[in-house]
């Protein structure tokens, strides 16, 4: 055996340990490193009770509300399984609408609103000109997310 | 030589390889000037609107392939830093040395560039979810190895030590591509996947990939120009870089 054929299987080990630690870390760390909760998730009471947490998902249609006299916001976010209502004060993203993904911080109020501090607006992976979206929108194919990509 | 084909250890000692490395920046150059300058004007004028995000998406062309690139970049100098310790050359540990700059300067695009997308679109400037920081992670891996290479002073040394943390880190790349699959995150997923369609219109698809060519030609000019300042330096002591002269340079 000469000397760089044993440096290569050193490197070769090294990586390897290397990659089985690191599969283990992110492993055990799963559920920590997400950004945010699903509205499923919060329903079976995975979300933190008492602190700040994010919750995304998709805005339902129909549900926006503006109350009189105030700038609070009221919308329900759902991951079409589960649904959540949000309450919001404050100026929202360009890209906000229903239908769209979105982002809130907040905390989960006792009467089971959610009370957002921030809102953000996720959008998905695909671009296309708005006559290709009119068009897909005609046919009834627009909703159809890629097979590819997470539920929201 | 040039009876038979190409015989690659003839290029691992510096001194061949400093008169092919010129060859090769001046033909990448000229390919990386076309190339961006084709791909930046698809990008602003042919590319069409986006139905969602508008003008704001065409950011996407300089942002995506600076992303890919970051992570390319890495991924090599990781290969150098192994095929250096395996072999012990010394043109490898500076061909990794020539294309830290360059890789640590598109993960910074990466990040800017996505800064100024996420501010309008998501509404904010910056967030800690696993993609954005894993690329942070990646621009701060580029900019210790050459902190750690630059710290020691015999070059040698410095070689295997900087090529150590270049293999350590390099497990941090497939994280940066899989994290929005694995977790939630702000970040949508991958447009553009190995094993399905991508979720693109074509011209736009086009456009970007002409822009991630460009930059993979800009990207060996600038390694291959930086490489052979590189050899000068470091093998200044040696007949060969004396009998230059100045001649050639």
């Amino acid at each position: 055996m000469k000397a760089r054929h044993k440096r290569f299987g050193i490197v070769i080990v090294g990586l390897a340990a290397l990659g089985l630690a690191t599969f283990l870390v992110l492993n055990a760390l799963k559920g920590n490193l997400s950004y945010f909760f699903s509205p499923s998730e919060v329903v079976e009471g995975k979300a933190p009770a008492n602190h700040l947490f994010r919750l995304g998902g998709l805005v339902e249609a129909g549900s926006l509300s503006r109350e009189e006299g105030d700038l609070t916001v009221r919308f329900v976010v759902t991951d079409l399984a589960q649904r959540v209502t949000v309450a919001y004060s404050g100026i929202l993203p360009d890209l906000f609408a229903e239908g769209q993904g979105v982002i809130a911080q907040g905390r989960m109020g006792p009467d089971k609103v959610f009370v957002a501090e921030e809102v953000l607006a996720k959008h998905d992976e695909t671009y296309m000109p708005p006559e290709v979206a009119a068009a897909l929108k005609e046919s009834g194919k627009m909703g159809e997310r890629h097979p590819g990509s997470k539920p929201l | 030589m040039t009876s038979r084909l190409i015989n690659w250890f003839k290029f691992s000692s510096p001194a061949s390889f400093y008169p092919l490395a010129r060859k090769i920046s001046l033909v990448s150059t000229v390919i990386a000037v076309v190339l961006i300058a084709v791909g930046l004007y698809m990008s602003f004028f042919v590319a069409p609107t986006d139905y969602k995000q508008g003008e704001g998406y065409r950011i996407i062309f300089v942002h995506v392939p600076a992303s890919w690139m970051s992570m390319f970049i890495y991924v090599v100098m990781a290969g150098w830093a192994a095929l250096g310790l395996v072999f012990n050359t010394r043109l490898s540990a500076m061909m990794a040395q020539a294309l830290a700059p360059t890789g640590a300067m598109f993960a910074f695009l990466s990040l800017w560039t996505g800064s100024f997308w996420g501010k309008p679109m998501w509404g904010t400037w910056w967030v800690w979810d696993a993609r954005i920081t894993s690329e942070l992670i990646l621009l701060f891996l580029y900019l210790g190895y050459m902190a750690l290479r630059a710290a020691i002073d015999d070059p040698r040394r410095g070689d295997r030590a900087s090529a150590i943390l270049l293999l350590v880190g390099v497990v941090n790349v497939p994280i940066i591509y899989y994290s929005v699959k694995w977790w939630n995150t702000l970040h949508q997923g991958s447009t553009i996947r190995m094993n399905q369609e991508s979720t693109m219109e074509e011209t736009m698809l086009l456009t970007m990939l002409i822009m991630t060519l460009g930059f993979w030609a800009y990207s060996i000019a600038v390694a291959m120009a930086r490489v052979r300042t590189v050899i000068l330096e470091r093998e200044r002591s040696t007949t060969w870089v004396r009998e230059l002269g100045g001649g050639e340079i």
